[in-house]
């Protein structure tokens, strides 16, 4: 018997997956960036289809995903069904890299289990090389991405304050107020301020009052892996203004391969399995890879031919290269008071101030202040072996007077970090596998070692009994894949040009952090959503 | 402290069952439910028509609650009864209902064979002792698991979620807005003494 619920399907094995005729855009990947290019492209009259690996799940079931996580009966990639032969990988670097932890295949993609924590690169992600001879510059700037941030902070909905006094220059506020400090933030102000830490709100991609047919938080506590109000942006909420302007999205259709023409030159098709076990071609003028900093490359790298024996769009031999991540860092521990965590699951304050270095290294660290610091008493209480009395006397001995400080730290791309295709293992479709090679360097070393020195000393200023330290020995993945389709002017040393095509294939584009040439410390989802809408302009343009 | 039904309804929030959340909570669920949102509601006084638990199911809850509570908390036949029957019966799927049924029969023959009488009928602590002889208290949770992981899921955290991701047994250990309740903005915000 079995009941799962999680990570369900509402789409049948014989639900209608066959092509689209007359397709002007095919878009690999149903996540937050597919989702904005075929919303904006079938607004404007475009005939988009977009071919999405996972299923459709079923909004209702989430209730249930909520409860799982919490038991817990599924681990994170389970409740949305990650795992298993379709989505096999290896991991070979320095650092196991727990890919299916950080990723989901479905229609809304990763943002179906994503934190909603939503940034504008700053002015000196763009400028690594000029600033600091680290890395190399983006071909854009922040001022060129500044009104397409705009965009984006809009059509996620994002809750902010304009008072990061670190941040990149705005034009506008945020679209909806920023949600208001924890009782811990007030806890960490006094400390910060001892040690000259300027404070400020977190942008959060979750409503703070309702907006967009969507309710606000109502404050399950449980944003990784799943909103159960749907408060918090999915990409779904852009997949249904798609399908609502036109646009048809096929789930359960994994794209095999790409295929190209004659020449070699110009995409035909994207060949795409569904679940009778049957191959179908989409064919369309222009397509969009959307699928991720794994899939995107892994997918050019299957899709070889004799005009392109390293893989598509590949002149360059970066296709990826350069896989890039960013570090956790983090303390924690206990003060002789109350703290109030685990109220809500999801960050109200943080600081910018040590993200503009001046000197090379450190690189750039964003501070963030956990409202869901120490253990949550029902987790604890479903996963405890003792009853009665002596369960609650744990609990309250165990909840109540945690802090933590958390961060996100820079790292510099390498060649040596990369995907590449795992030729002894196949997935369910008989494609090699992705192999992960990770390796963290020394500049995310020395940087997470700044990190953890000022959350020690702000814990400190607390008078904490500091607990743990996550330090670059144990860091590990913020799930942030940025890097192996990377952007650049050169066709011999970058995959895609500054309006998101390839430099090889005069009608394929990529929206996703796999063009990001280097990526900050800072979550990339808002960048992804700006680059997005602005790959859709060049796509519309060029069609 | 006093569980009331009102507690009970309070739990079912968390387990999705009703929408007592205001009125955004409605507009989320009418979103995430694609249509009506009083549709999604529960109304706790209208009976199923489908598989439901036996009165004996109900009362082998309400002992195993007994069992697993603390023993400062009361009411608890009540507050079990209105939530199993708000969210087991018109929540769960026929398979997650079966589940409980089964891990239920599990304990009750457990109870018959080690100590010759049904559950129901054993004193409490003897009621406690089986939980332990099981292994419920040491087992992960795992509905597809063995005997002792069922009924840690179907069972034993049935009614520890009931209670301890509801506001009455947040409290207990000064935490009103538990994870898995959706109890608003306003918590988060305030320190211990207000």
């Amino acid at each position: 018997m079995s009941s799962r619920v999680g990570g369900r399907a509402v789409s049948g094995a014989d639900t209608d997956r066959s092509p689209v005729s007359d397709a002007d855009v095919c878009v690999v990947g149903a996540g937050p960036a597919g989702a904005l290019v075929a919303s904006r492209l079938a607004a404007r009259g475009r005939r988009v289809v977009v071919l999405e690996a996972g299923p459709r799940f079923d909004p209702a079931d989430r209730p249930q995903q909520m409860e799982r996580s919490i038991g817990p009966v599924d681990g994170r990639g389970d409740i949305w069904g990650m795992g298993g032969d379709r989505d096999a990988y290896a991991s070979t670097g320095d650092r196991f890299y727990p890919l299916n932890a950080n990723r989901v295949k479905g229609v809304g993609g990763t943002t179906l289990h994503w934190q909603g924590m939503v940034y504008r690169l700053h002015e000196k992600d763009f400028e690594m090389d000029s600033r600091y001879g680290l890395a190399d510059d983006w071909p854009i700037g922040y001022d060129d991405l500044r009104p397409y941030y705009a965009e984006a902070e809009r059509e996620l909905g994002v809750s902010g304050a304009d008072d990061n006094p670190f941040g990149p220059p705005r034009e506008e506020p945020y679209p909806l107020p920023a949600f208001p400090p924890s009782y811990s933030d007030s806890i960490f102000a006094e400390a910060c301020e001892e040690l000259e830490i300027a404070t400020h709100s977190a942008p959060n991609a979750r409503n703070s009052e309702p907006a967009d047919g969507r309710s606000a938080c109502v404050g399950y506590g449980t944003c990784q892996p799943v909103c159960p109000s749907g408060a918090k942006y999915d990409a779904t909420v852009h997949v249904e203004r798609a399908e609502e302007a036109g646009a048809r999205v096929i789930d359960r259709a994994p794209v095999q391969r790409l295929a190209h023409d004659a020449s070699g030159e110009r995409l035909e098709a994207a060949v795409y399995a569904t679940p009778d076990g049957v191959e179908h071609r989409q064919e369309a003028d222009a397509f969009v890879l959307a699928a991720g900093g794994v899939e995107i490359p892994r997918l050019l790298l299957l899709s070889e031919s004799e005009e392109h024996p390293d893989g598509l769009a590949n002149r360059s031999g970066a296709v990826g290269r350069y896989f890039t991540e960013h570090l956790f860092a983090g303390a924690g521990g206990t003060i002789d008071r109350e703290t109030r965590q685990n109220h809500v699951g999801f960050m109200t304050s943080e600081s910018h101030q040590f993200y503009d270095h001046e000197e090379p290294v450190p690189g750039s660290i964003k501070l963030e202040f956990l409202n869901y610091a120490g253990p949550s008493p029902v987790e604890m209480a479903l996963t405890g072996d003792t009853f009665g009395d002596e369960l609650l006397a744990d609990l309250r001995e165990a909840y109540g007077n945690h802090l933590a400080v958390g961060a996100l730290v820079e790292q510099l791309p390498r060649w040596e970090n990369r995907i590449t295709l795992d030729d002894s293992r196949t997935d369910d479709h008989g494609n090699p596998v992705p192999e992960i090679r990770w390796s963290v360097g020394d500049h995310a070393r020395r940087t997470i070692e700044r990190a953890n020195e000022i959350q020690v000393a702000i814990l400190e200023a607390l008078d904490a009994e500091i607990e743990w330290v996550v330090g670059p020995d144990d860091t590990g993945p913020a799930a942030h894949h940025v890097g192996t389709t990377r952007m650049g002017t050169d066709p011999d040393e970058s995959v895609v040009d500054p309006a998101l095509r390839t430099h090889d294939l005069e009608n394929c584009w990529i929206a996703s952090s796999s063009v990001f040439v280097t990526g900050g410390a800072l979550n990339p989802t808002l960048t992804i959503a700006a680059l997005a809408l602005k790959g859709a302009e060049h796509v519309d343009e060029w069609l | 402290m006093k569980l009331t039904r009102r507690d009970a309804v309070a739990a079912l929030a968390a387990a999705g069952a009703v929408g007592t959340v205001g009125a955004g909570g409605l507009l989320a669920r009418e979103r995430l439910h694609g249509g009506d949102a009083d549709s999604a509601e529960t109304d706790e006084n209208e009976s199923s028509e489908s598989v439901t638990l036996s009165e004996t199911d109900t009362a082998m809850l309400a002992a195993v609650a007994r069992a697993v509570y603390p023993s400062e908390v009361t009411g608890i036949e009540e507050f079990v009864e209105t939530y199993s029957r708000g969210r087991i019966d018109r929540v769960r799927n026929d398979a997650y209902r079966g589940g409980v049924s089964e891990a239920l029969e599990y304990v009750d023959d457990r109870a018959r064979t080690w100590y010759g009488e049904p559950y129901l009928e054993l004193d409490s602590e003897t009621q406690a002792s089986v939980l332990g002889e099981i292994g419920a208290d040491r087992a992960d949770p795992a509905p597809d698991g063995t005997d002792a992981e069922r009924v840690r899921h179907f069972v034993v955290n049935e009614v520890l979620f009931a209670l301890y991701a509801s506001p009455a047994g947040g409290e207990l250990v000064g935490l009103e807005n538990p994870q898995g309740y959706p109890g608003g903005l306003d918590s988060y915000q305030r320190g211990p003494d207000t």
